[in-house]
């Protein structure tokens, strides 16, 4: 693969806010492994539930000093707090909660991405071995109403992430709807990736210089506010 | 009937070499630590641990051990490798599934976690969207290529959907934070997951229990596994558990 320009962009942290800043009022969500744990950062106070997969709704802040209890953990295995209204279940049923359609929105991190909305996230092969840790990811994807990406734009060593076809094995097909790097944010859509927003200081031409497949310019491209 | 057993070794003194056996807990929560001890003082061989996500990364010493000692065949697990590569090239475990000695095989979590339920529940296999797409679709995903056997798949009302069956294990190992005599448990907030479902599935299940009770002291409208699903118990120390995973 051709190595590309690299762009600076947002933190990891500032892509972790860009997607807090989508979530709406009253959404139950749930955050994968990586930038999207980072969404939970910017929420305090918002009326959005997060659903963590190990067995628990309406999951707190991180949990430090004397509040750690290691029987309290959230599915990237952090030590969390409760919130006034949490609950646990068990396994079987936060899997049926996920898969039946009741959470509105996950979002995961990607290792690829390409314009039909399918995604590669569990496997790298560079590792060199067939298995790898599927978790709770593929579930997600099936059942989660609508399913975002958060991720950097490009490979630590400059190769595209957003490509045409998945070189690495596909966690879900078809199933993303909003992708969000600290270049930009893109809208999938029956007619391909629509650039709808670039971080501050690009221009779509930069965004496209570092993404494979065509992008369709939005009429009403902005700078991400955050 | 009073289920409890004086010590550990006594809980597992029947399980034979080749057992399968269900390892719930989700990276360090709810993992039975002190029955893994027992099996691996026991010196039980050519194991089955069927788990749910990553216990063995949350027991890693318990893990080490096993596979220092030669004991596993066989994991089936939704996550059950160290996430950095580098850290993963110096684990014995990832060492010993890339030589072929260890078989890994796995699953999405959810289908997992139904699997157990079905074995639990009386039905043999179910119909599932996850891994739709998926080189979970195709077949079983496992690194010793021979075992890669074809899944079945079917068009439901236009969508597909990939067929997965019940898992029914030998044992079942539970960690619960506070049970009676006659069985009936409870567990900690998130260290509850696959305890459950696996306490359900496994045609012996054997709890170790933080705090043991007369039966009555627990409130019947808060049980999570009801007693029938259990058939040992030992008292064991609450455990310790450093929350972290690489």
């Amino acid at each position: 693969m051709p190595k590309i320009m690299k762009f600076r962009g947002l933190s990891r942290e500032l892509i972790a806010l860009r997607v807090a800043s989508e979530l709406e009022d009253g959404t139950y969500a749930n955050l994968g492994i990586g930038i999207p744990t980072l969404v939970s950062d910017w929420i305090e106070g918002r009326d959005i539930t997060l659903q963590s997969e190990i067995g628990m709704l309406k999951t707190g802040p991180l949990a430090t000093g004397d509040d750690i209890n290691q029987d309290l953990i959230n599915a990237s295995c952090q030590a969390v707090t409760e919130l006034p209204g949490s609950c646990y279940f068990d396994i079987a049923e936060s899997f049926g909660m996920i898969r039946g359609g009741h959470i509105d929105v996950a979002v995961m991190g990607a290792l690829q991405v390409n314009a039909r909305g399918d995604y590669a996230g569990w496997s790298n092969p560079a590792r060199g071995l067939f298995v790898g840790n599927i978790g709770g990811s593929m579930d997600l994807c099936a059942g989660a109403r609508k399913l975002f990406i958060a991720m950097e734009h490009t490979t630590r060593d400059g190769e595209y992430k957003v490509v045409k076809e998945l070189s690495y094995p596909a966690t879900a097909m078809g199933k993303v709807n909003m992708l969000f790097t600290d270049l930009a944010v893109i809208e999938i859509t029956p007619k391909g990736m629509v650039l709808k927003e670039v971080a501050p200081g690009l221009t779509a031409a930069d965004v496209q210089s570092v993404t494979e497949p065509k992008l369709i310019v939005s009429k009403d491209l902005k700078e991400m506010s955050l | 009937m009073d289920k409890v057993l004086p010590g550990i070794d006594e809980a597992v003194a029947d399980i034979p070499d080749g057992a399968v056996i269900a390892v719930p807990g989700f990276f360090a929560a709810g993992v039975p630590r002190y029955l893994l001890r027992a099996i691996i003082k026991k010196g039980i061989r050519d194991l089955t641990l069927t788990c749910g996500c990553g216990p063995l990364l949350g027991a890693a010493e318990e893990l080490k051990a096993l596979v220092k000692n030669d004991q596993i065949k066989k994991v089936i697990d939704s996550y059950g490798l160290f996430r950095s590569a580098t850290k993963g090239m110096q684990d014995p475990f990832e060492q010993a599934v890339r030589d072929g000695k260890i078989e890994f095989e796995v699953f999405p979590m959810g289908t997992m976690a139904e699997r157990y339920r079905a074995g639990g529940a009386g039905i043999p296999a179910f119909f599932t969207p996850t891994g739709v797409g998926s080189v979970v679709e195709e077949s079983i995903v496992t690194n010793i290529e021979a075992n890669r056997v074809p899944k079945e798949t079917r068009i439901i009302d236009g969508q597909k959907y990939v067929l997965e069956y019940a898992l029914k294990p030998d044992y079942a190992f539970v960690h619960a934070i506070i049970g009676d005599r006659e069985g009936n448990l409870r567990y900690a907030k998130t260290a509850r997951n696959f305890n459950h479902v696996m306490a359900t599935a496994a045609r012996i299940t054997i709890a170790e229990v933080e705090n043991l009770v007369e039966p009555g002291q627990l409130d019947g409208d808060n049980i999570h596994t009801p007693g029938v699903y259990v058939r040992r118990m030992v008292k064991v120390p609450r455990p310790k558990f450093a929350i972290t995973i690489d």
